[in-house]
């Protein structure tokens, strides 16, 4: 810990208070304004659910003004990043349990068939599921560090008084807001962008209070310099802004009604929606868990980090060459060739800076070796980041046009998202929370170090039994769909592809239960380590076992 | 700002800045990720110079091999179009079964066609292969509804049943809900359930046969075993389109039937419709 700050106390005049209580205010007041005026039963149950949210926040805030702020002598707002800590690891179980119901119901689709509960069906527990692991997981992990890094590496307390809550909650209300919206069947079918363009405008408003809270924060750094993770949590954040808006530029049919039209059409719309949908994974998937990385594994390992001069050139290399690459997305389609082709090419120029993060992350190890085996929590993240590099490398691999011609419309593509989901989003995040809960919760160590061995082989089997099906059934499936026979006609039918898979998909479901269960595991073990609790029975290596190897 | 120094265990030098304890290597790029990196941005280039590539105000760099994918896809067409050429070309000159089934390489290569048409058109209602579901018949047997030559079953396929072609085959089970009291219903499920040689409830037969001959013979036939002319099943064989038990025999006479099966002709060229044909017959019980 840091000592000998000068202790700071923001915003003592109170500005947060009265603007976020105004902003509540007029919130709840249109929210039930909407609600009585709803065109739409949907738009009816989203606002009074608005209501609801605006009215505890005020109940909130108003304990705040006659609670007082509570003992703020601590230098850092941690409270909030406790807050999502916990959120996190709750979307995670919630949003990787989806994932292993409806990786069930591909494999049975029989079985897990409610003719009466629409909302059951696939085709509205899928968004479900990423969304809950992307956004709801993954953002909240994202919040919940930035929070954290910012804070530490600019030894100053988060700027703006109450507004990192209001983006904490906020964010999490436009979660809860986008998932019940799926379940009724709210959605503007765009990927990864379903929510309709109301919850849209809010996800708008607090990421822009995100956004300054995050400057905020940094202009009152008492660093000299801006440290690299926090370069690229800006990315994210200013990139994610950016996508979310145009992405999301629609006109409603209704202001009290749920349902909107885009405004683009045809190609446009395709393109405009890969150009966000690849970006999330750039921005959000990639910037901002390299940030994370570049904090939790220098951190863990106390190692300097590699390489300066790699992260500059690499950081900016990532930037400027993945906002190009979407187009990759849509080969052999609609789209003029020509940018297919610059999709494709600018894939292939990223593979090197994206390696640059992985160079940074693996080499940083480099005289902590003996870490990978004392210390289940770095091999973890270091295993992380092996997977970012593996699929960093499949990436442009796909995005080459024969390569894609192949591999394009087939399980080949879910098992590449999965190996960079679970694997390197999945273990860089699990990293930083098994690092966080003791220091939050100011805990000498880990419940059970343990449970965490038992947490990384159980789900390392899981994402390789999940990964290797993938490869193998889309591999087969995109096989099957080109293959002529001596005539020259189709030698299966799609239903034969269908059926070839089905063993691949209960592997799959297998792999995902498998990741599940090491999930529930972390959740048991970062609860006790919360609660102060040290496993009694735990095995302890001897000293001598525990030398490093050099 | 902390003093630049030597890093102990790899003797590389800091940037001097510090943050939160973390600290930064002055390691310069990697020279096989520098030199990888360059490769991948030269074979891009001289990726753009041969394909389409960067847009300008009017048009697009056309690329010197004059790359059109939409191009490719019309002259890999005309291929399989060649390569399937000439025996699709005999098959609309069969004229007969015996024709075909003395011909065994044209026979081998209608069934491949037809297989493969059948796999991505007919299947999802009839089955992968033709063994049928409650309500869509199965082609696996000799029980044909509308005819089971070549010729009808060309028919078939080209206009589909009760579907929105005007040259289509149309007929109507009539809903007799209405036209006939519960009781006289019942009576003819015994009827029904006696033709096709099961044991029923030997009054309500004898009660059901002038309901029969006056209702259902007109189709059906006197004996219940059809008439292929107007598309009526046989009642006689055991053979169930919607199920021949006594719930779902009531349910189809109260409330009438009528599946409908598409008309192709829009959909397939001649030649596969009679490839597909040929295969349909090869199934089970082509008359």
């Amino acid at each position: 810990m840091n000592t000998g700050l000068p202790a700071t106390q923001p915003n003592q005049n109170g500005a947060d208070i009265a603007l976020i209580g105004a902003f509540l205010a007029v919130g709840l007041l249109m929210a039930i304004f909407i609600a009585a005026r709803a065109v739409d039963p949907l738009m009816e149950v989203h606002a009074l659910m608005f209501a609801a949210a605006f009215a505890a926040g005020g109940f909130a805030l108003g304990s705040v003004i006659y609670g007082g702020r509570g003992a703020s002598s601590d230098v850092y707002e941690f409270d909030v990043v406790k807050a999502g800590v916990i959120a996190s690891v709750f979307w995670g179980i919630a949003g990787f349990l989806v994932g292993v119901i409806i990786a069930a119901q591909l494999a049975f689709p029989n079985i897990f068939y409610f003719d009466n509960l629409g909302w059951t069906n696939f085709g509205r527990l899928r968004p479900l599921h990423t969304s809950a692991v992307i956004f709801a997981f993954g953002g909240n992990v994202l919040i919940a560090t930035s929070f954290y890094v910012v804070q530490r590496t600019s030894r100053g307390r988060l700027w703006g008084g109450l507004a990192p809550w209001f983006v904490f909650w906020g964010y999490n209300l436009f979660i809860v807001i986008a998932a019940t919206g799926y379940l009724m069947g709210v959605t503007q079918s765009k990927e990864y962008a379903e929510p309709e363009w109301y919850a849209d405008l809010w996800l708008t408003i607090v990421w822009v209070v995100y956004l300054l809270v995050f400057l905020g924060t940094l202009l009152k750094r008492k660093e000299p310099h801006i440290y690299v993770a926090n370069w690229f949590y800006l990315a994210f954040i200013v990139t994610i802004a950016m996508l979310h808006i145009v992405n999301n530029l629609s006109m409603p049919v209704s202001l009290t009604g749920v349902k909107s039209y885009s405004l683009f059409a045809g190609v446009q719309d395709a393109l405009t929606q890969w150009w966000y949908g690849h970006n999330a994974v750039g921005f959000f998937l990639t910037a901002g868990f390299l940030a994370i990385m570049y904090y939790f594994i220098p951190k863990r390992a106390e190692r300097p980090v590699y390489s300066y001069r790699l992260s500059i050139i690499h950081f900016w290399a990532l930037i400027f060459i993945y906002i190009w690459a979407g187009p990759h997305h849509l080969h052999y389609t609609a789209l003029p060739e020509w940018a297919q082709t610059l999709g494709m090419t600018f894939s292939i120029m990223l593979w090197m800076p994206s390696w640059g993060g992985m160079i940074n992350g693996l080499m940083t190890l480099s005289g902590a070796w003996d870490k990978l085996r004392t210390d289940p929590v770095i091999r973890m993240m270091v295993v992380s980041v092996a997977f970012y590099g593996m699929s960093t490398f499949e990436g442009p691999l796909m995005s080459i046009r024969a390569v894609n011609s192949l591999s394009h419309y087939t399980d080949w593509t879910i098992g590449h998202v999965h190996s960079g989901a679970l694997g390197w989003v999945g273990y860089i995040s699990f990293g930083a929370l098994y690092c966080l809960v003791p220091w939050l919760w100011k805990r000498k160590e880990l419940y059970s170090k343990q449970l965490v061995e038992w947490h990384f082989w159980i789900s390392t089997i899981g994402i390789l039994l999940y990964i290797t099906s993938m490869w193998v059934s889309g591999i087969m499936q995109g096989l099957m769909w080109r293959a002529y026979n001596d005539f020259g006609f189709l030698e299966f039918s799609f239903v034969e592809t269908v059926e070839a898979m089905h063993p691949y998909y209960i592997i799959r479901m297998l792999g995902g239960l498998m990741f599940l269960a090491g999930a529930f595991i972390m959740a048991y073990n970062l609860w006790r380590t919360a609660k102060g609790d040290i496993r009694a029975k735990e095995y302890v290596p001897s000293q001598a076992a525990a030398v490093p190897a050099e | 700002m902390a003093e630049k120094e030597i890093d102990e265990h790899s003797g590389i030098q800091t940037t001097g800045h510090v943050w939160d304890g973390i600290k930064e290597l002055n390691n310069p790029l990697p020279r096989w990720w520098l030199i990888t990196w360059y490769i991948t941005i030269a074979v891009s280039v001289v990726y753009m110079i041969f394909m389409p590539s960067w847009p300008g105000l009017t048009g697009y760099l056309k690329g010197t091999r004059n790359h059109s994918e939409r191009e490719n896809v019309a002259i890999a067409l005309a291929a399989l179009d060649e390569k399937r050429g000439l025996q699709m070309q005999q098959l609309l000159q069969v004229e007969s079964v015996a024709a075909i089934e003395n011909d065994p390489e044209l026979l081998n290569y209608a069934t491949t066609a037809g297989g493969s048409i059948f796999g991505d058109n007919c299947a999802t209602c009839h089955g992968s292969g033709g063994q049928g579901f409650p309500g869509y018949p199965a082609l696996v047997d000799d029980d044909w509804l509308w005819g089971g030559s070549l010729t009808a079953i060309q028919q078939t396929i080209r206009y589909g049943v009760r579907s929105d072609h005007d040259e289509t085959r149309y007929n109507m089970m009539q809903a007799y809900g209405g036209v006939l009291s519960r009781d006289q219903i019942s009576d003819l499920v015994e009827y029904v359930t006696a033709l096709s040689g099961r044991e029923a409830n030997e009054a309500a037969v004898g009660r059901a046969k002038p309901v029969f001959a006056q209702q259902c013979a007109s189709c059906h036939g006197a004996d219940g075993k059809g008439d292929q002319a107007q598309g009526a099943p046989n009642l006689t064989d055991g053979i169930w389109l919607f199920g021949g038990d006594r719930v779902t025999l009531q349910e189809t006479i109260t409330n009438g039937r009528g599946g409908v099966m598409p008309a192709w002709t829009d959909r397939l060229t001649n030649e596969q419709i009679v490839a597909l044909s040929i295969y349909v017959h090869t199934l089970g019980g082509g008359e």
